[in-house]
């Protein structure tokens, strides 16, 4: 392995989704809305050069995502091959297609680790989110993770929809055997900001979930970790994006594009490279796209001379970007941004009484997002 | 194990499953894997946890330190350490005799 030269960080989280095809069609996934059109996916061949690329530049935890990874049916391949490497592998999956045959399969591949998702506690709501029927399916993936002997994750995307279920879901997380659970509350970024107006929660539902949270972090200790991911658009400060743009994250799109996080292919003049065009350690080294909001020079005002400045590192291009139109804007949910009134007309505006009933939620199926690739070639 | 529980030293700690421990050569350091996360050690949690392989005793391995870094002053700044990997969930503890 040639090191990195002075001042370089090491991408030590690659992001891997190997599909855009998935058996759910959660209202609040964050892959593109018009993913329909991405077509060509890597062979099993180009992920194996690029997992060798990225291992040699030092990266060291390897997500499996997608979609839904487990569409590939190469999975155990690749996942054999990066733990040949040397990855700590983490598969991220809804679950569906997780039998045992494979379950068995992943475990001689050398895979470390399963984050299993859930939509809510309920079946009802699970089902609903997803627009599947998979409460029951998930249950017994969980049950097939824990007999095998993997240490499991569960992951459950929090929204309006299921706040107030958050006792509930870590009950959940508790009864299947859980070592983490991730409560990650809704970014609104891709199918999620199409459904925002009935996905984000109130004030009042996050500080109880809060409240619910902290209580159950006395009570059970180490026996299952809570890991609570709160949407920043309640603070008067942004958070890093990806630990900050092209410091530690690579996110590989299933076409091949390499991305700093996992929506920045909808961000406008930004020419994302591809694994098919150059080597790994060019796109991180050299590429304009990695390079763009490195480091302060590109920052506007106030963040340029703010004293925060290395803290946020002037807070999430995406949010910049949805909410003001311009990518290389301070993140709006600072309230020294002279845009911080697109964050409070968010967050104070009307909402809807009964969100998913006035307003039907978009799913995210491929009839949806050939229908917005229509409407975007129209505009 | 809290802090006044005194260390088990005749028992054998090792990794805990949960984790995986390995050498990474980009960070020039020991690393410490698990779901979603990692730990970067520095030398002396490196070279204290890569003894932690479930066939040495803390005493054994703290005897050990002592011959290769020629100090007889470590025992309480081991015995810390692995108090607080301990706590922290990295290590777990084995009292039977060794396999």
């Amino acid at each position: 392995m040639s090191a990195l030269p002075a001042g370089a960080t090491v991408p030590m989280w690659m992001v891997a989704e190997l599909t855009y095809r998935c058996p759910l069609h959660c209202a609040f996934c964050s892959n593109p809305v018009d993913f329909a059109k991405i077509e060509s996916e890597l062979s099993t061949e180009e992920w194996f050069r690029v997992l060798a690329e990225a291992r040699a530049l030092g990266a060291v935890q390897l997500g499996l995502t997608g979609g839904e990874p487990l569409s590939r049916p190469d999975l155990e391949q690749i996942v054999a091959e990066a733990h040949r490497l040397g990855f700590y592998t983490n598969l991220i999956t809804s679950g569906v297609g997780l039998n045992e045959t494979r379950m068995r399969a992943l475990k001689e591949a050398g895979l470390d680790h399963v984050q299993l998702s859930f939509q809510d506690s309920t079946r009802e709501l699970n089902d609903f989110l997803s627009s599947t029927r998979t409460f029951d399916l998930k249950r017994r993936v969980a049950t097939l993770i824990k007999a095998h002997g993997f240490p499991m994750v569960m992951n459950c995307v929090i929204h309006r929809l299921n706040i107030d279920h958050v006792d509930k879901i870590i009950d959940l997380a508790l009864e299947i055997g859980a070592e983490y659970l991730e409560l990650a509350n809704t970014q609104f970024y891709g199918w999620a900001d199409l459904n925002r107006a009935q996905l984000l929660p109130t004030r009042e539902q996050l500080a109880r979930s809060e409240a619910v949270v902290a209580g159950y972090r006395q009570r059970i200790g180490n026996r299952l970790r809570i890991l609570h991911v709160i949407s920043d658009l309640y603070e008067t400060r942004p958070k890093r994006c990806m630990n900050g743009w092209g410091t530690t994250f690579m996110v590989i799109a299933p076409d091949g594009l390499v991305m700093p996080c996992h929506a920045a292919r909808m961000l406008p003049g930004i020419n994302l490279p591809s694994v098919r065009d150059a080597s790994l350690r060019e796109i991180w080294l050299d590429s304009p796209a990695f390079n763009r909001f490195r480091g302060d020079q590109w920052m506007p005002e106030p963040c340029r001379s703010c004293p925060e400045k290395t803290k946020d590192l002037g807070g999430c291009r995406c949010q910049a970007f949805l909410l003001t139109g311009d990518v290389g804007a301070t993140d709006p949910v600072c309230d020294k941004s002279p845009l911080h009134s697109k964050v409070l007309e968010i967050v104070n505006g009307p909402r809807p009484l009964q969100p998913a009933i006035e307003r039907p939620l978009l799913f995210r199926t491929p009839h949806n997002s050939e229908q917005l690739i229509a409407e975007m070639t129209e505009r | 194990m809290d802090n006044s529980t005194p260390l088990p030293r005749a028992s054998y700690p090792r990794i805990a499953a949960l984790y995986r421990f390995q050498w990474e050569a980009a960070q020039n350091a020991y690393v410490l894997l698990f779901p979603e996360g990692m730990v970067q050690l520095n030398v002396a949690a490196g070279e204290i946890l890569r003894r932690c392989d479930g066939k040495r005793s803390a005493d054994e391995i703290i005897a050990d330190l002592r011959a290769e870094f020629q100090s007889d002053a470590i025992d309480a700044d081991v015995e810390a350490f692995l108090r607080s990997a301990t706590q922290d969930g990295w290590v777990e503890w084995r009292d039977a005799v060794r396999p």
